[in-house]
């Protein structure tokens, strides 16, 4: 069934003379380019680029597109990641030339209705964290990190205090102490106890007054609720310090439980998790942050206030940190979330908390028999089990397993993260799915844990591809198509 | 509760498997202290009918480029979106789909990566390109960490107030709490007076970062600072906007170190802004200090053609706070977009495309111009691009009228330059007609017979 022709590169399949798009004829003159613009700035060849016909062009892109997994095709537990499903009247709304067709340098008089989506998705999220103000800014969960931490050092800059330390749990994603480094703080990281909480011994070693942030993930990567937050936010605020909340599992706690009445001071959502917004291949997502009152005059340019019964961009805010990226925000993705929030109202949310996580502890029950989940035998949104065991016992390693999932149907759970777990599954339903899939799920887990482990080793045998060579990939880089006649 | 499926039953089966008496025992976890004993104070819940009802109200409000005639650009622009790469990107498989981390049920997504990073050097003449970025500031920001990166002796980057004034913030902004110093270099005539520019430019200089065409439209003499940012032993970093591609020379072939691009144009729609495509292609030299995903060719067991995510040791997830940079994943949709839309262009497309914007804008400026009232600010050759300076220096009300009349005009530039605030930029793709600049010149001139009146 594989259209192994259409889907060559397009630089395989190009043709000269084949065009799809065709401009409208000229209705100015048609003056020689040579005298509008100086002959140095002139390339001198035209571009290189494909040359395909329209029908050749969806052939190809539309066979690409049968090569992946996806929400709408599978179930797709990938631990961390919040893969729900995309609802499609979001999809229709957001398109909306209303929405869409905007352009982000018009009057704000032309784009009230906008604003007024915007500001009311701030005022959400502001109820949703328990924190006091929100921008909407910034472009990815990880770009809100930094975006705080940057806050968080011209917060303690005006304070004059110098401090240069953030801590980060060792289970934490790789983004938080990227993000430190890149604000100009140093990482230290904390230690996990053996039951996966903050190692509290190990926080009162390291805790000082150089302390600026505590980053923590809540809950945490291992799909734990932290029970000794409050604990922990005092400790870190007895120093003088300001707790971040990484919101990529926020998930779990729509209407339990809120970030600012635990104690943290800032956080960022991940609405192209929790608010459903698709996760398009890798992106866009956005990452917008909710912060206490002390903190909002160093929330970045441009802030959307409403004055008046207006709704104004406001610019004029002398200790903001400045712009951390052009133009407002990622409008698409932030009005999917809109859309998503005005769908469930209060009831709604709580109950998306609810069933994401009585889905995971089901799966957990069912699985744990088999794939021992090290960190016990309940769960909030997501659980890691670990094939540590299976490894030892019958070489079925995690890699394995995600591998031989394919072939059933299913995407593979996240592998090999959280670093703190060995062979580590980390698996998360999501609250979008049945009890049937689970079931399935389940039962296709336990079929491979009880096959030999050499036979695992060739999985996936019905993909279009098997085990490509990453090694080879990342030693000899080939990151562009070359014509087969250049020679390098 | 309409994307739930678990039903009484389902939950009473599930809560039993699980050993729990009830949904409550399963957040017993959640200490009572910090429970949220009320529902969220949120607005209630609305059915898809109500819900669609209550956006188009909101959306109506709004007067998007397709109900006005939109003369905006400064980094955003109406260019023509062709239906196929609408119809591509909403396939399901493509945009409910993550990040590549299975390449066996990827290969689609990591196949359009591929291509869209050979595109991108087809586009620019660089050797290496990453598989998109947050925007075009950022992308611009990261470029010139890079290249603090690779000369860590050299902490000064010169930039000209000509590139974009966001980008230059947000480099602001990043830099805030860096070990480095940013030269902004004045350009009162529209462009960089090379001279100026190799006085500043010295050994401490680690990067130049200009735009071409420049944020005014106007062309730089970009061969003359590569010569001088180059002699120096700086890299030259060039933001480019793609469309103007189809005509000015890569700059690859004349000596940039990095290309970066805001890629909306290449069939994203405005949006308000984002989400946007950062692009960001190098020289081989730099490529493992480039930040952001990268896909990269090699083969299965069987010998099979493929792709996959690569270089991943420069990656966050794997070198946490030595990474690159704290990027952890693309723009994957907004890549597909402008995968599709450069391959339903083609050489000729592109080609085309730039010439009518060229020659459209050049019609434009021609005829607001001729009236008493607007005078071009620069004398120099722009793309698609132009400044024009309001000779009474109102330039709000001058908008305001202009909007009254269904004309959004321009861009007022005395937000971001004080010595501009009787300036405005206007920009002019393919869709706006000889009839629409018309109505644009003619707009602009009446409200100088009525403020003439007015005062008379």
């Amino acid at each position: 069934m594989r259209n192994r022709q259409a889907t060559k590169l397009l630089f395989e399949l190009s043709k000269p003379g084949r065009r799809a798009a065709r401009m409208p004829r000229g209705d100015v003159g048609d003056a020689a380019v040579e005298e509008l613009l100086p002959a140095e700035c002139l390339a001198e060849r035209p571009l290189p680029l494909p040359e395909l016909a329209e029908p050749d062009l969806v052939r190809h892109f539309v066979n690409l597109s049968t090569e992946n997994m996806s929400v709408d095709t599978h179930f797709y537990p990938l631990g961390s990641c919040t893969m729900k499903y995309n609802p499609k009247r979001n999809e229709r709304l957001a398109a909306l030339p209303g929405l869409s067709g905007v352009h982000p340098y018009q009057d704000e008089s032309t784009i009230q209705g906008l604003l007024e989506i915007l500001f009311e998705l701030q005022e959400m999220l502001a109820e949703i964290s328990g924190l006091d103000a929100v921008s909407l800014q910034p472009a990815a969960g990880a770009h809100g990190e930094l975006t705080s931490l940057m806050m968080a050092a011209a917060y303690f800059r005006d304070l004059g205090d110098r401090r240069r330390k953030v801590l980060i749990p060792d289970s934490a994603h790789g983004t938080n102490p990227a993000s430190a480094a890149m604000a100009g703080f140093r990482a230290t990281t904390v230690k996990s106890t053996a039951d996966g909480y903050v190692d509290l011994a190990d926080l009162d070693q390291k805790i000082d007054e150089d302390v600026a942030v505590m980053m923590i993930t809540n809950p945490n990567t291992l799909g734990l609720f932290e029970p000794r937050i409050r604990t922990i936010s005092e400790k870190v605020h007895a120093v003088g310090g300001l707790v971040y909340l990484d919101g990529a599992n926020m998930n779990a706690i729509l209407g339990v439980a809120r970030p600012g009445d635990f104690g943290a001071d800032m956080m960022h959502f991940n609405p192209h998790k929790t608010f459903s917004g698709p996760h398009g291949g890798g992106g866009p997502g956005a990452g917008p942050i909710a912060v206490d009152r002390r903190l909002e005059p160093y929330l970045p340019l441009p802030l959307l206030v409403r004055r008046d019964g207006r709704y104004v961009l406001d610019e004029n805010r002398p200790k903001s940190i400045g712009r951390v990226r052009s133009f407002f925000g990622n409008t698409g993705v932030l009005v999917r979330a809109y859309l998503y929030l005005r769908t469930l109202g209060p009831d709604g949310l709580r109950r998306v908390a609810e069933n994401a996580v009585l889905n995971a502890n089901y799966l957990l029950a069912r699985v744990k028999h088999f794939l021992p989940v090290p960190h016990g035998d309940r769960c909030m949104h997501e659980f890691v089990a670990s094939a540590a065991t299976l490894k030892n016992d019958k070489q079925i390693t995690a890699m394995d397993i995600a591998k031989r999932l394919l072939d059933y149907g299913f995407h593979a759970p996240t592998v090999y993260f959280p670093l703190v777990v060995k062979e580590a599954v980390m698996i998360e339903p999501t609250e979008t799915e049945s009890k049937e899939t689970l079931d399935a799920f389940a039962e296709a887990l336990f079929r491979i844990t009880e096959q030999p482990g050499e036979s695992l080793g060739a999985a996936p045998l019905s993909t279009a591809i098997n085990r490509p060579d990453e090694v080879r990939a990342a030693r000899k880089p080939v990151l562009h198509w070359t014509p087969p006649c250049d020679g390098s | 509760m309409p994307y739930i499926l678990n039903t009484d039953e389902d939950r009473r089966a599930m809560l039993e498997a699980i050993g729990a008496a009830s949904m409550d025992e399963l957040f017993e976890v959640v200490p009572e202290a910090v429970r949220l004993t009320r529902p969220l104070d949120v607005p209630s819940a609305l059915s898809e009918v109500e819900l669609t009802a209550t956006v188009k109200r909101l959306a109506e409000k709004n007067r998007p480029a397709g109900e006005a005639v939109s003369f905006l650009g400064a980094g955003a622009y109406d260019h023509f979106i062709p239906a196929v790469v609408d119809e591509i990107a909403s396939r399901g498989e493509f945009y409910t789909s993550y990040t590549p981390y299975q390449p066996e049920v990827s290969q689609g997504n990591l196949q359009v990566f591929f291509e869209f990073q050979t595109l991108f050097t087809q586009l620019t003449g660089m050797d290496v390109s990453n598989a998109s970025m947050y925007d075009g500031g950022t992308a611009a920001t990261e470029a010139v960490l890079m290249c603090l990166a690779a000369a860590p002796k050299r902490t000064k980057v010169v930039t000209t107030t000509s590139v974009h004034p966001e980008y230059r913030q947000v480099l602001a902004t990043y830099f805030e709490n860096l070990d480095a110093e940013v030269v902004s270099l004045d350009t009162p005539t529209g462009a960089i007076d090379p001279a100026v520019l190799a006085n500043v430019v010295d050994k401490q200089t680690a990067c130049v970062l200009v735009q071409q065409p420049n944020f005014f439209g106007c062309l730089e003499p970009v061969e003359e600072v590569a010569r001088i940012a180059h002699e120096a032993g700086a890299r030259l970093i060039v933001v480019v906007d793609p469309i103007s591609l189809g005509l000015l020379r890569r700059p690859g072939d004349y000596g940039a170190d990095i290309v970066v691009a805001e890629g909306q144009s290449l069939g994203n729609p405005m949006s308000f802004g984002g989400p946007y495509l950062g692009m960001l292609a190098c020289r081989e030299q730099f490529l493992r200090r480039m930040p952001g995903r990268i896909t990269g060719q090699t083969v299965d067991h069987e010998g099979r053609r493929c792709w996959v995510l690569t270089l991943q040791t420069r990656e966050q997830h794997i070198r946490r706070e030595k990474a690159t940079s704290n990027i952890c994943t693309n723009q994957g949709l907004l890549a597909l977009r402008a995968t599709v839309y450069l391959s339903a262009m083609g050489p000729a497309g592109m080609r085309e495309l730039a010439e009518l914007c060229l020659r459209k804008a050049n019609y434009a400026a021609e005829r607001v111009t001729a009236g008493a009232r607007c005078t071009p600010a620069f004398d120099r050759p722009f793309f698609k691009e132009f400044v024009v300076r309001d000779r009474r220096g109102r330039v709000s009300e001058l908008l305001a009228s202009a909007r009254d009349e269904g004309i959004f005009a321009g861009v007022p530039l005395g937000r971001w330059y004080a010595e501009l605030e009787d300036c405005f930029l206007v920009a002019v793709t393919e869709k706006r007609t000889r009839h629409e600049m018309d109505d644009l010149a003619q707009v602009l001139s009446r409200s100088t017979s009525e403020r003439t009146v007015v005062h008379a």
